[in-house]
């Protein structure tokens, strides 16, 4: 994994995967989008308000795999002091809070015509809430420091203390729902899914994975490159304020 | 060692009720957030009733949200936290010193005065009794928890907003079961169930928070 720390190779390796992620994401979105809005046949109880699910499944599927990236990236910032690893972990986050929201816009436009209401306090949209507020304090920590190294760190921490969290928000919250909620809600995640509606699902699920190794390899790339830049700033500066008074170690 | 971790958190304990601390503030703001409630809702006896235990619950969270800022700031500012670096307790063990003495000085007098709010909001005896235990077991894993917010806060200057932000999505397991105990006694659940899982998050933080704290205040000694 250390043959990645250095990151001039790491961009010349993210040069040659993008040309091949991209059009994978472009093309599994095309495919997966017909075959999901137009080819795949609506629910016998839900209608066409199925079709949300084929948006909604991937993106809540990516909430957590994105935060699994995010603590994996914390993990190896504080235990190896990997060089990437913070880089990954910032450029990971905001994405995951991204399909966070989506998973639960699309929930909520789904459980309005299901439901009957834009929110229900289930307990697989209030965990889902949860990990949205800890993407928020991830994010909020990086943008707290002004001393990257720190705010590296400092973010690592929160996430891992974040990741063995996840399990026992997710368990208080089912328990909390089964003791406030009637079980008639869970109706729609009762029977298992028709053999039908699965390519579209799948094919969706691939092409949302590809866009997030898209973006991600971007990101990364763009924050190496905002490291590089403060650098030269840093290095082009430092003559010119050079006065003995204001040296600082 | 022992020695260095008790006068640690006596220290901390006096600092709290010396002239400047925050121990009487905490009270003051838990009393008057609960005494918000009745006019949020109406001072009807049934609904306060009906809530109490979560008002109980959310007001205690909020107070040692409050106090949590102050659990590691003062030391930082005015270097102690740096003359403790080179006494024989490693940082984690100063955290989870620093932790208990918040839980002593600011929410333990909290969970005390609680039956006296609880009638205030026409809460039964049964229930008052179990507010009171729960309280008892759940609230150390605020401060636990709270302190290792707290520490990552102290390296940010103006952390104070950073700290709710960071912790009250942690908090929420806790408020869970401490209002899943109350519930219980009027019928939902199962009240001992309640308690062991409010122990055994007081538990695991009493390990995960100091250790996280430990790791964030070297990061803000640095």
């Amino acid at each position: 994994m250390h043959w990645f720390a250095n990151p001039a190779r790491f961009i010349r390796l993210a040069d040659k995967i993008l040309p091949l992620t991209l059009p994978l994401t472009v093309g599994l979105l095309a495919v997966g989008l017909y075959l999901a809005l137009v080819a795949s046949p609506a629910d016998y109880q839900q209608g066409d308000t199925v079709r949300i699910m084929y948006i909604h499944v991937p993106s809540a599927y990516m909430a957590l795999f994105c935060y699994m990236i995010v603590a994996a990236a914390g993990f190896s910032t504080l235990v190896w002091r990997h060089p990437l690893a913070d880089v990954a972990g910032k450029a990971a986050a905001p994405i995951g809070l991204a399909f966070t929201g989506l998973a639960l816009v699309t929930g909520s436009l789904w459980g309005k015509p299901m439901w009957g209401a834009w929110w229900v306090w289930d307990a697989r949209l209030t965990s889902v809430l949860v990990l949205f507020f800890l993407y928020l304090g991830y994010m909020a920590i990086w943008g707290a420091f002004e001393d990257r190294s720190k705010a590296a760190r400092a973010a690592a921490i929160l996430a891992l203390v974040g990741v063995i969290n996840i399990p026992i928000i997710k368990f208080s919250v089912d328990w909390w729902t089964t003791l406030h909620q009637p079980a008639s809600l869970f109706r729609a995640d009762g029977p298992s899914i028709d053999p039908s509606m699965r390519p579209p699902l799948y094919v969706m699920l691939a092409a949302f994975q590809f866009y997030f190794f898209t973006v991600f390899l971007w990101r990364i790339k763009g924050e190496l490159a905002a490291i590089r830049l403060n650098a030269l700033r840093y290095a082009g500066e430092a003559p010119r304020s050079a006065s003995p008074k204001e040296e600082q170690p | 060692m022992l020695a260095a971790f008790f006068s640690l958190i006596l220290r901390d304990m006096r600092l709290g009720y010396a002239q400047g601390g925050a121990a009487g503030l905490v009270i003051a703001f838990y009393a008057i957030t609960i005494s918000l409630f009745p006019f949020g809702v109406g001072p009807d006896a049934e609904i306060l009733a009906r809530i109490a235990g979560g008002v109980l619950w959310i007001a205690a969270l909020l107070a040692a949200l409050l106090s949590l800022d102050r659990m590691f700031q003062a030391d930082f500012e005015d270097g102690s936290l740096d003359s403790l670096t080179l006494g024989p307790l490693p940082l984690s063990l100063v955290a989870l010193a620093k932790a208990l003495a918040h839980w002593l000085s600011m929410l333990l007098p909290l969970v005390i005065l609680s039956p006296l709010f609880g009638l205030m909001l026409h809460l039964d005896g049964a229930s008052m009794r179990v507010v009171l235990i729960a309280l008892l077991v759940g609230t150390p894993a605020l401060s636990l928890i709270g302190a290792a917010a707290a520490a990552l806060a102290v390296a940010v200057r103006r952390g104070g907003a950073l700290i709710a932000l960071l912790v009250l999505p942690l908090y929420i397991p806790t408020l869970i079961f401490g209002v899943g105990a109350v519930e219980a006694v009027s019928g939902l659940g199962s009240v001992s169930a309640n308690m062991s899982f409010l122990g055994s998050l007081s538990l695991i933080f009493a390990v995960l928070g100091p250790l996280a704290a430990g790791g964030a205040l070297r990061l803000a000694l640095e």
